[in-house]
């Protein structure tokens, strides 16, 4: 049965930010465009309604960003977080993209806090949707209806009909019943497998248990496993991940920003057994909370426990859930459940480490340790003010890199050479194509939104024209060739 | 003065309040929207006079709902125009004074304001009536005072307003003091200038001129614009009884103002705002989504609305028929309106804008001592 899905010019899978932009520009372009988003309506927009910015080039102030962020410096920073990981073409042409960002957001209704606003330092790097992501997402919804887009909720991709490389059909599950839908092309925007349950199991062993999924439950990777599958290549493998620390209380799915805790740098972090296992002053937090999560993941139990005393409270974004309180290290060991000898004599090995300097948050200071393993390099302070606090941590899974390999056109390309006619991606599907690994904030919806245009802009060329396009054919024959 | 102290929120309520404020504060997306947010943000515990302070800035626009991650159904169940509404319905009856007629107001609000306007209606009348006076017969000159001596009206309408103006400033106090600011921290000429601003124009349902989500989520400006009209118009009319007053008693001029004078112009352009404003803020508030109104406000609110265009349009049917011999009962009919207004301002929808306005102060406040300790620091 069809249910009159199925004619469309373009079918965009998904329903985040990749996936709005693309559908937004192919209608631009001329197409008419569905939607099919396997979340219901309240869920809708993935992890895309838990974002806050996204990071643009540009060489003068704008409304919503302060001074000036070259490309050169851009590139460089993601080749710092990559450690050289990236592919230098597609990571250039996503800076300069960039540049055109917020102005074709805001076409749509997307609206951004003035440059100025604003409790994080990234004023300068980064743009922030006014209300957050889902405001940007609802605008974005808006202007679809307005266009004619249409968009079913509770749409579940399921499988897809590819021969040779071209797009024919999926098999999407609407509201319990088997549709399917075919289309001109296609344009996978359904982001990572980060709570496919099983696949993390599959990569990660059995720790992947407890790990806590920051972001949607919709998330499955089914799209990503048929295309892969059925002979699209892939970028970056299972286990790479955007993971941090986050408060062991979060829920499983959708706790989002909320959860996350910044008070690790402060304080002291021990695992299950009580004892400490890596420098909690390394460098600023910013830089490192993207670590931490790989790190508890790494422990017994997947569970950390982050100690601070009173000095530290105020001291740090406030989060969700309250801390564990105690008037002495013993007590607070006990109600975390931890080996109370161990933490004590942890936490008197530590205070008896630090040495003299002055605090300053704000700056690498030289408050640090002395002749422990491992080291606290910066900002350590004894913890001997009482009440004295703890948080359960857990590695909190934002994204998995694992993806569609495409070229600057945002074309899936094919293993062993050439490329799909009419099959596009654009977004976590593949934003393992720029970021190797590593994560700089707000580079998720860059890259969205940029492969998200380009993609609805060439799907829409591909469907439109698809008999005479010689440049598209060779275009073809040049991937076939190479 | 009793202490304002005496009711406190309901458990639940302060639970979900602090709730509401644990999450936002560790999420912050909403903080370009209003005054709640960045005031919200300089803080780390939310006692009940943070609640009540928030709730009260709270100007009930919707977009932080539709913009929330965690509104229901997420399990957080974030719904912040909600919540605030329901502690902001909280703290009307805590800083009314005398409290238990705020109550009775709250719980039935229009039934209280029609059988109020009949009750006066009728003793007026009665007792125009038993001292003789010519209730159906046309005065030709259309003077009220024929009807009413000037001395009785003035007397009566002096009391019942000195009585509304005193109530609503031990209401104004009283929050004050529960939102944790001290009398001397009123002297504050550039706060309060700040704070005129912001209630005057209605900065915080700007977001650059794009307005806000009341009543829909779709962005518009006419909230802020019917608010306008409401409250211009009733500012408007309140200045035409005071010029009335002023002719009266300063320029000795005892009959009826023209239709040329300054009274009647002002009465005539406030009674326009007077009828428009509050049938479209009508209009808006049936249109709003249910899931964010707190519904037991609505009579309190529908009593208010209800209250001035009735007033405004009887005005304007005065005006017009002041030589007829509708003017008696229209003229009972109009003043008991507007004693019932009186009456009922220091418990109804009315005490939004001293309570609003007064957050608006505090927060106009918060900043400067943000300013200053930035500056030191
Ligand atoms: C808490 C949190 C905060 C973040 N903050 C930021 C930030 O501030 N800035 C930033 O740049 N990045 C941020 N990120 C990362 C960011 O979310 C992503 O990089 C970006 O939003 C991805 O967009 P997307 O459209 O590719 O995927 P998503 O927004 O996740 O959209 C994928 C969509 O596909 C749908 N879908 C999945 N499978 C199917 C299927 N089989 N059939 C149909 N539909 C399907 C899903 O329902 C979903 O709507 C954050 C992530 C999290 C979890
Ligand atoms: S209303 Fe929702 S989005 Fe806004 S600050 Fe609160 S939790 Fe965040
Ligand atoms: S409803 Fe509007 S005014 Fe109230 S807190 Fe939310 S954004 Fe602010």
């Amino acid at each position: 049965m069809t249910d009159g899905l199925s004619g469309f010019d373009v079918l965009v899978i998904g329903g985040g930010n990749a996936a709005m932009a693309a559908a937004l520009s192919a209608r631009e372009g001329g197409a008419t465009v569905l939607v099919l988003e396997s979340a219901p309506k309240d869920f809708r927009a993935g992890n895309s309604r838990h974002t806050r910015d996204l990071r643009c080039m540009h060489d003068a102030p704008t409304p919503v960003m302060s001074g000036a962020y070259t490309e050169d410096e851009f590139y460089k920073d993601i080749l710092s977080v990559t450690g050289g990981k990236t592919d230098e073409k597609l990571a250039r042409m996503t800076i300069r993209a960039s540049t055109e960002c917020t102005e074709w957001m805001k076409q749509y209704g997307v609206r951004f806090q003035h440059a100025l606003g604003g409790t994080l330092q990234l004023g300068r790097t980064n743009a922030f949707f006014l209300g957050g992501g889902k405001a940007m997402m609802n605008s974005y919804y808006a202007a679809a209806e307005k266009r004619d887009i249409k968009v079913v909720y509770d749409a579940e991709v399921v499988d897809l009909d590819v021969v040779d490389g071209e797009f024919r059909s999926a098999t999407v599950l609407i509201g319990g019943r088997t549709v399917k839908v075919s289309a001109k092309a296609v344009v996978a925007a359904s982001g990572g497998f980060e709570a496919n349950l099983e696949w993390l199991k599959e990569a990660w062993g059995p720790i992947a248990d407890n790990f806590l999924i920051r972001g949607t439950p919709y998330n499955k990777g089914k799209v990503l496993k048929r295309l892969l599958a059925l002979g699209v290549d892939s970028v970056g493998d299972a286990k790479a991940a955007h993971m941090v620390a986050i408060d062991a209380r979060a829920p499983k799915f959708d706790g989002g920003i909320v959860t996350r805790l910044d008070c690790v740098s402060l304080g002291i972090v021990v695992n299950n057994k009580g004892e400490r296992f890596y420098d909690e002053g390394e460098d600023f937090w910013p830089k490192r909370y993207a670590i931490w999560g790989r790190l508890v993941a790494e422990q017994p139990d997947q569970i950390g426990h982050c100690i601070i005393d009173s000095k530290a409270m105020g001291q740090f974004m406030p989060s969700v859930f309250p801390p564990l309180e105690a008037q002495s290290i013993g007590e607070l060991a006990k109600l975390m459940m931890l080996p109370v000898d161990a933490v004590e004599a942890t936490v008197k090995a530590y205070n008896a480490a630090v040495q003299p300097g002055t605090f300053n948050h704000e700056t690498l200071d030289d408050c640090k340790t002395v002749g422990l393993h491992p080291e606290k390099t910066h900002w350590a302070l004894r913890i001997d003010k009482p009440p004295f606090y703890a948080y359960g941590l857990r590695p909190g899974l934002t994204f998995t890199y694992l993806g569609v390999k495409v070229n600057e056109r945002a074309m899936a390309l094919m293993k062993g050479g050439g490329r799909s006619r009419n099959i596009f991606a654009a977004g976590e599907i593949m934003v393992g194509n720029v970021l190797g690994k590593g994560y700089a904030a707000g580079i998720g919806v860059t890259v969205g939104t940029v492969f998200g245009r380009i993609a609805g802009r060439e799907a829409a060329l591909e469907a439109l024209n698809c008999e005479d396009r010689v440049v598209a054919k060779e275009e073809v024959a040049h991937y076939a060739a190479s | 003065m009793p202490q304002a102290e005496l009711i406190v929120l309901p458990a639940e309520l302060l639970a979900e309040g602090q709730h509401l404020m644990t999450v936002c504060n560790a999420c912050r997306y909403c903080e370009g929207y209003c005054a709640v947010w960045k005031a919200m943000e300089t803080r780390l515990v939310f006692k009940e006079s943070d609640l009540n302070y928030l709730s009260n800035l709270c100007h009930n626009c919707g977009e932080c709902y539709y913009s929330c991650q965690y509104a229901p159904p997420h399990e957080f169940a974030i719904n912040p125009p909600k919540t605030l509404a329901k502690i902001r319905l909280h703290t009307y009856e805590l800083y009314a004074w005398p409290g238990p007629l705020a109550k009775a107001f709250q719980n039935n609000g229009l039934l209280v304001s029609l059988l109020t306007v009949v009750l006066l209606t009728g003793s007026m009348a009665a007792g125009s009536l038993m001292m003789g006076g010519r209730l159906f017969e046309p005065v030709h000159d259309g003077n009220f005072y024929k009807i009413i001596p000037h001395s009785v009206m003035s007397l009566t309408f002096g009391v019942v307003g000195a009585f509304a103006a005193v109530a609503l400033l031990i209401g104004f106090l009283r929050f004050w003091r529960n939102v944790g600011e001290s009398y001397s921290t009123l002297a504050n000429p550039r706060a309060l200038l700040r704070a005129a601003k912001d209630v005057l124009t209605m900065t915080n349902l700007d977001n650059d001129g794009d307005g806000c989500s009341y009543p829909t989520q779709t962005s518009s400006e006419s909230l802020r614009w019917l608010h306008h009209l409401t409250f211009y118009g009733f500012l408007s009319c309140f200045i035409a009884t005071t010029l009335g007053a002023i002719y009266y008693y300063v320029l000795g001029q005892h009959g009826p103002p023209g239709y040329t004078s300054l009274p009647v112009i002002f009465g005539t352009v406030g009674g326009i705002g007077l009828i428009v404003g509050p049938i479209g803020l009508l209009i808006l508030m049936q249109r709003r989504n249910r899931d964010i109104v707190d519904k037991s406000q609505s009579g309190m609110d529908v009593a208010f609305i209800l209250l001035l265009v009735l007033i405004a349009v009887t005005g304007f049917l005065l005006l017009v028929l002041r030589q007829s011999a509708a003017m008696g009962a229209l003229l009972l009919v109009h003043l008991s309106l507007v004693m019932t207004l009186f009456l009922t301002i220091p418990y109804g929808k009315f005490v939004h804008g001293i309570y609003r306005s007064g957050a608006l102060v505090k927060w106009a406040l918060e900043r400067s001592r943000q300013t200053k300790s930035k500056v030191a620091a």
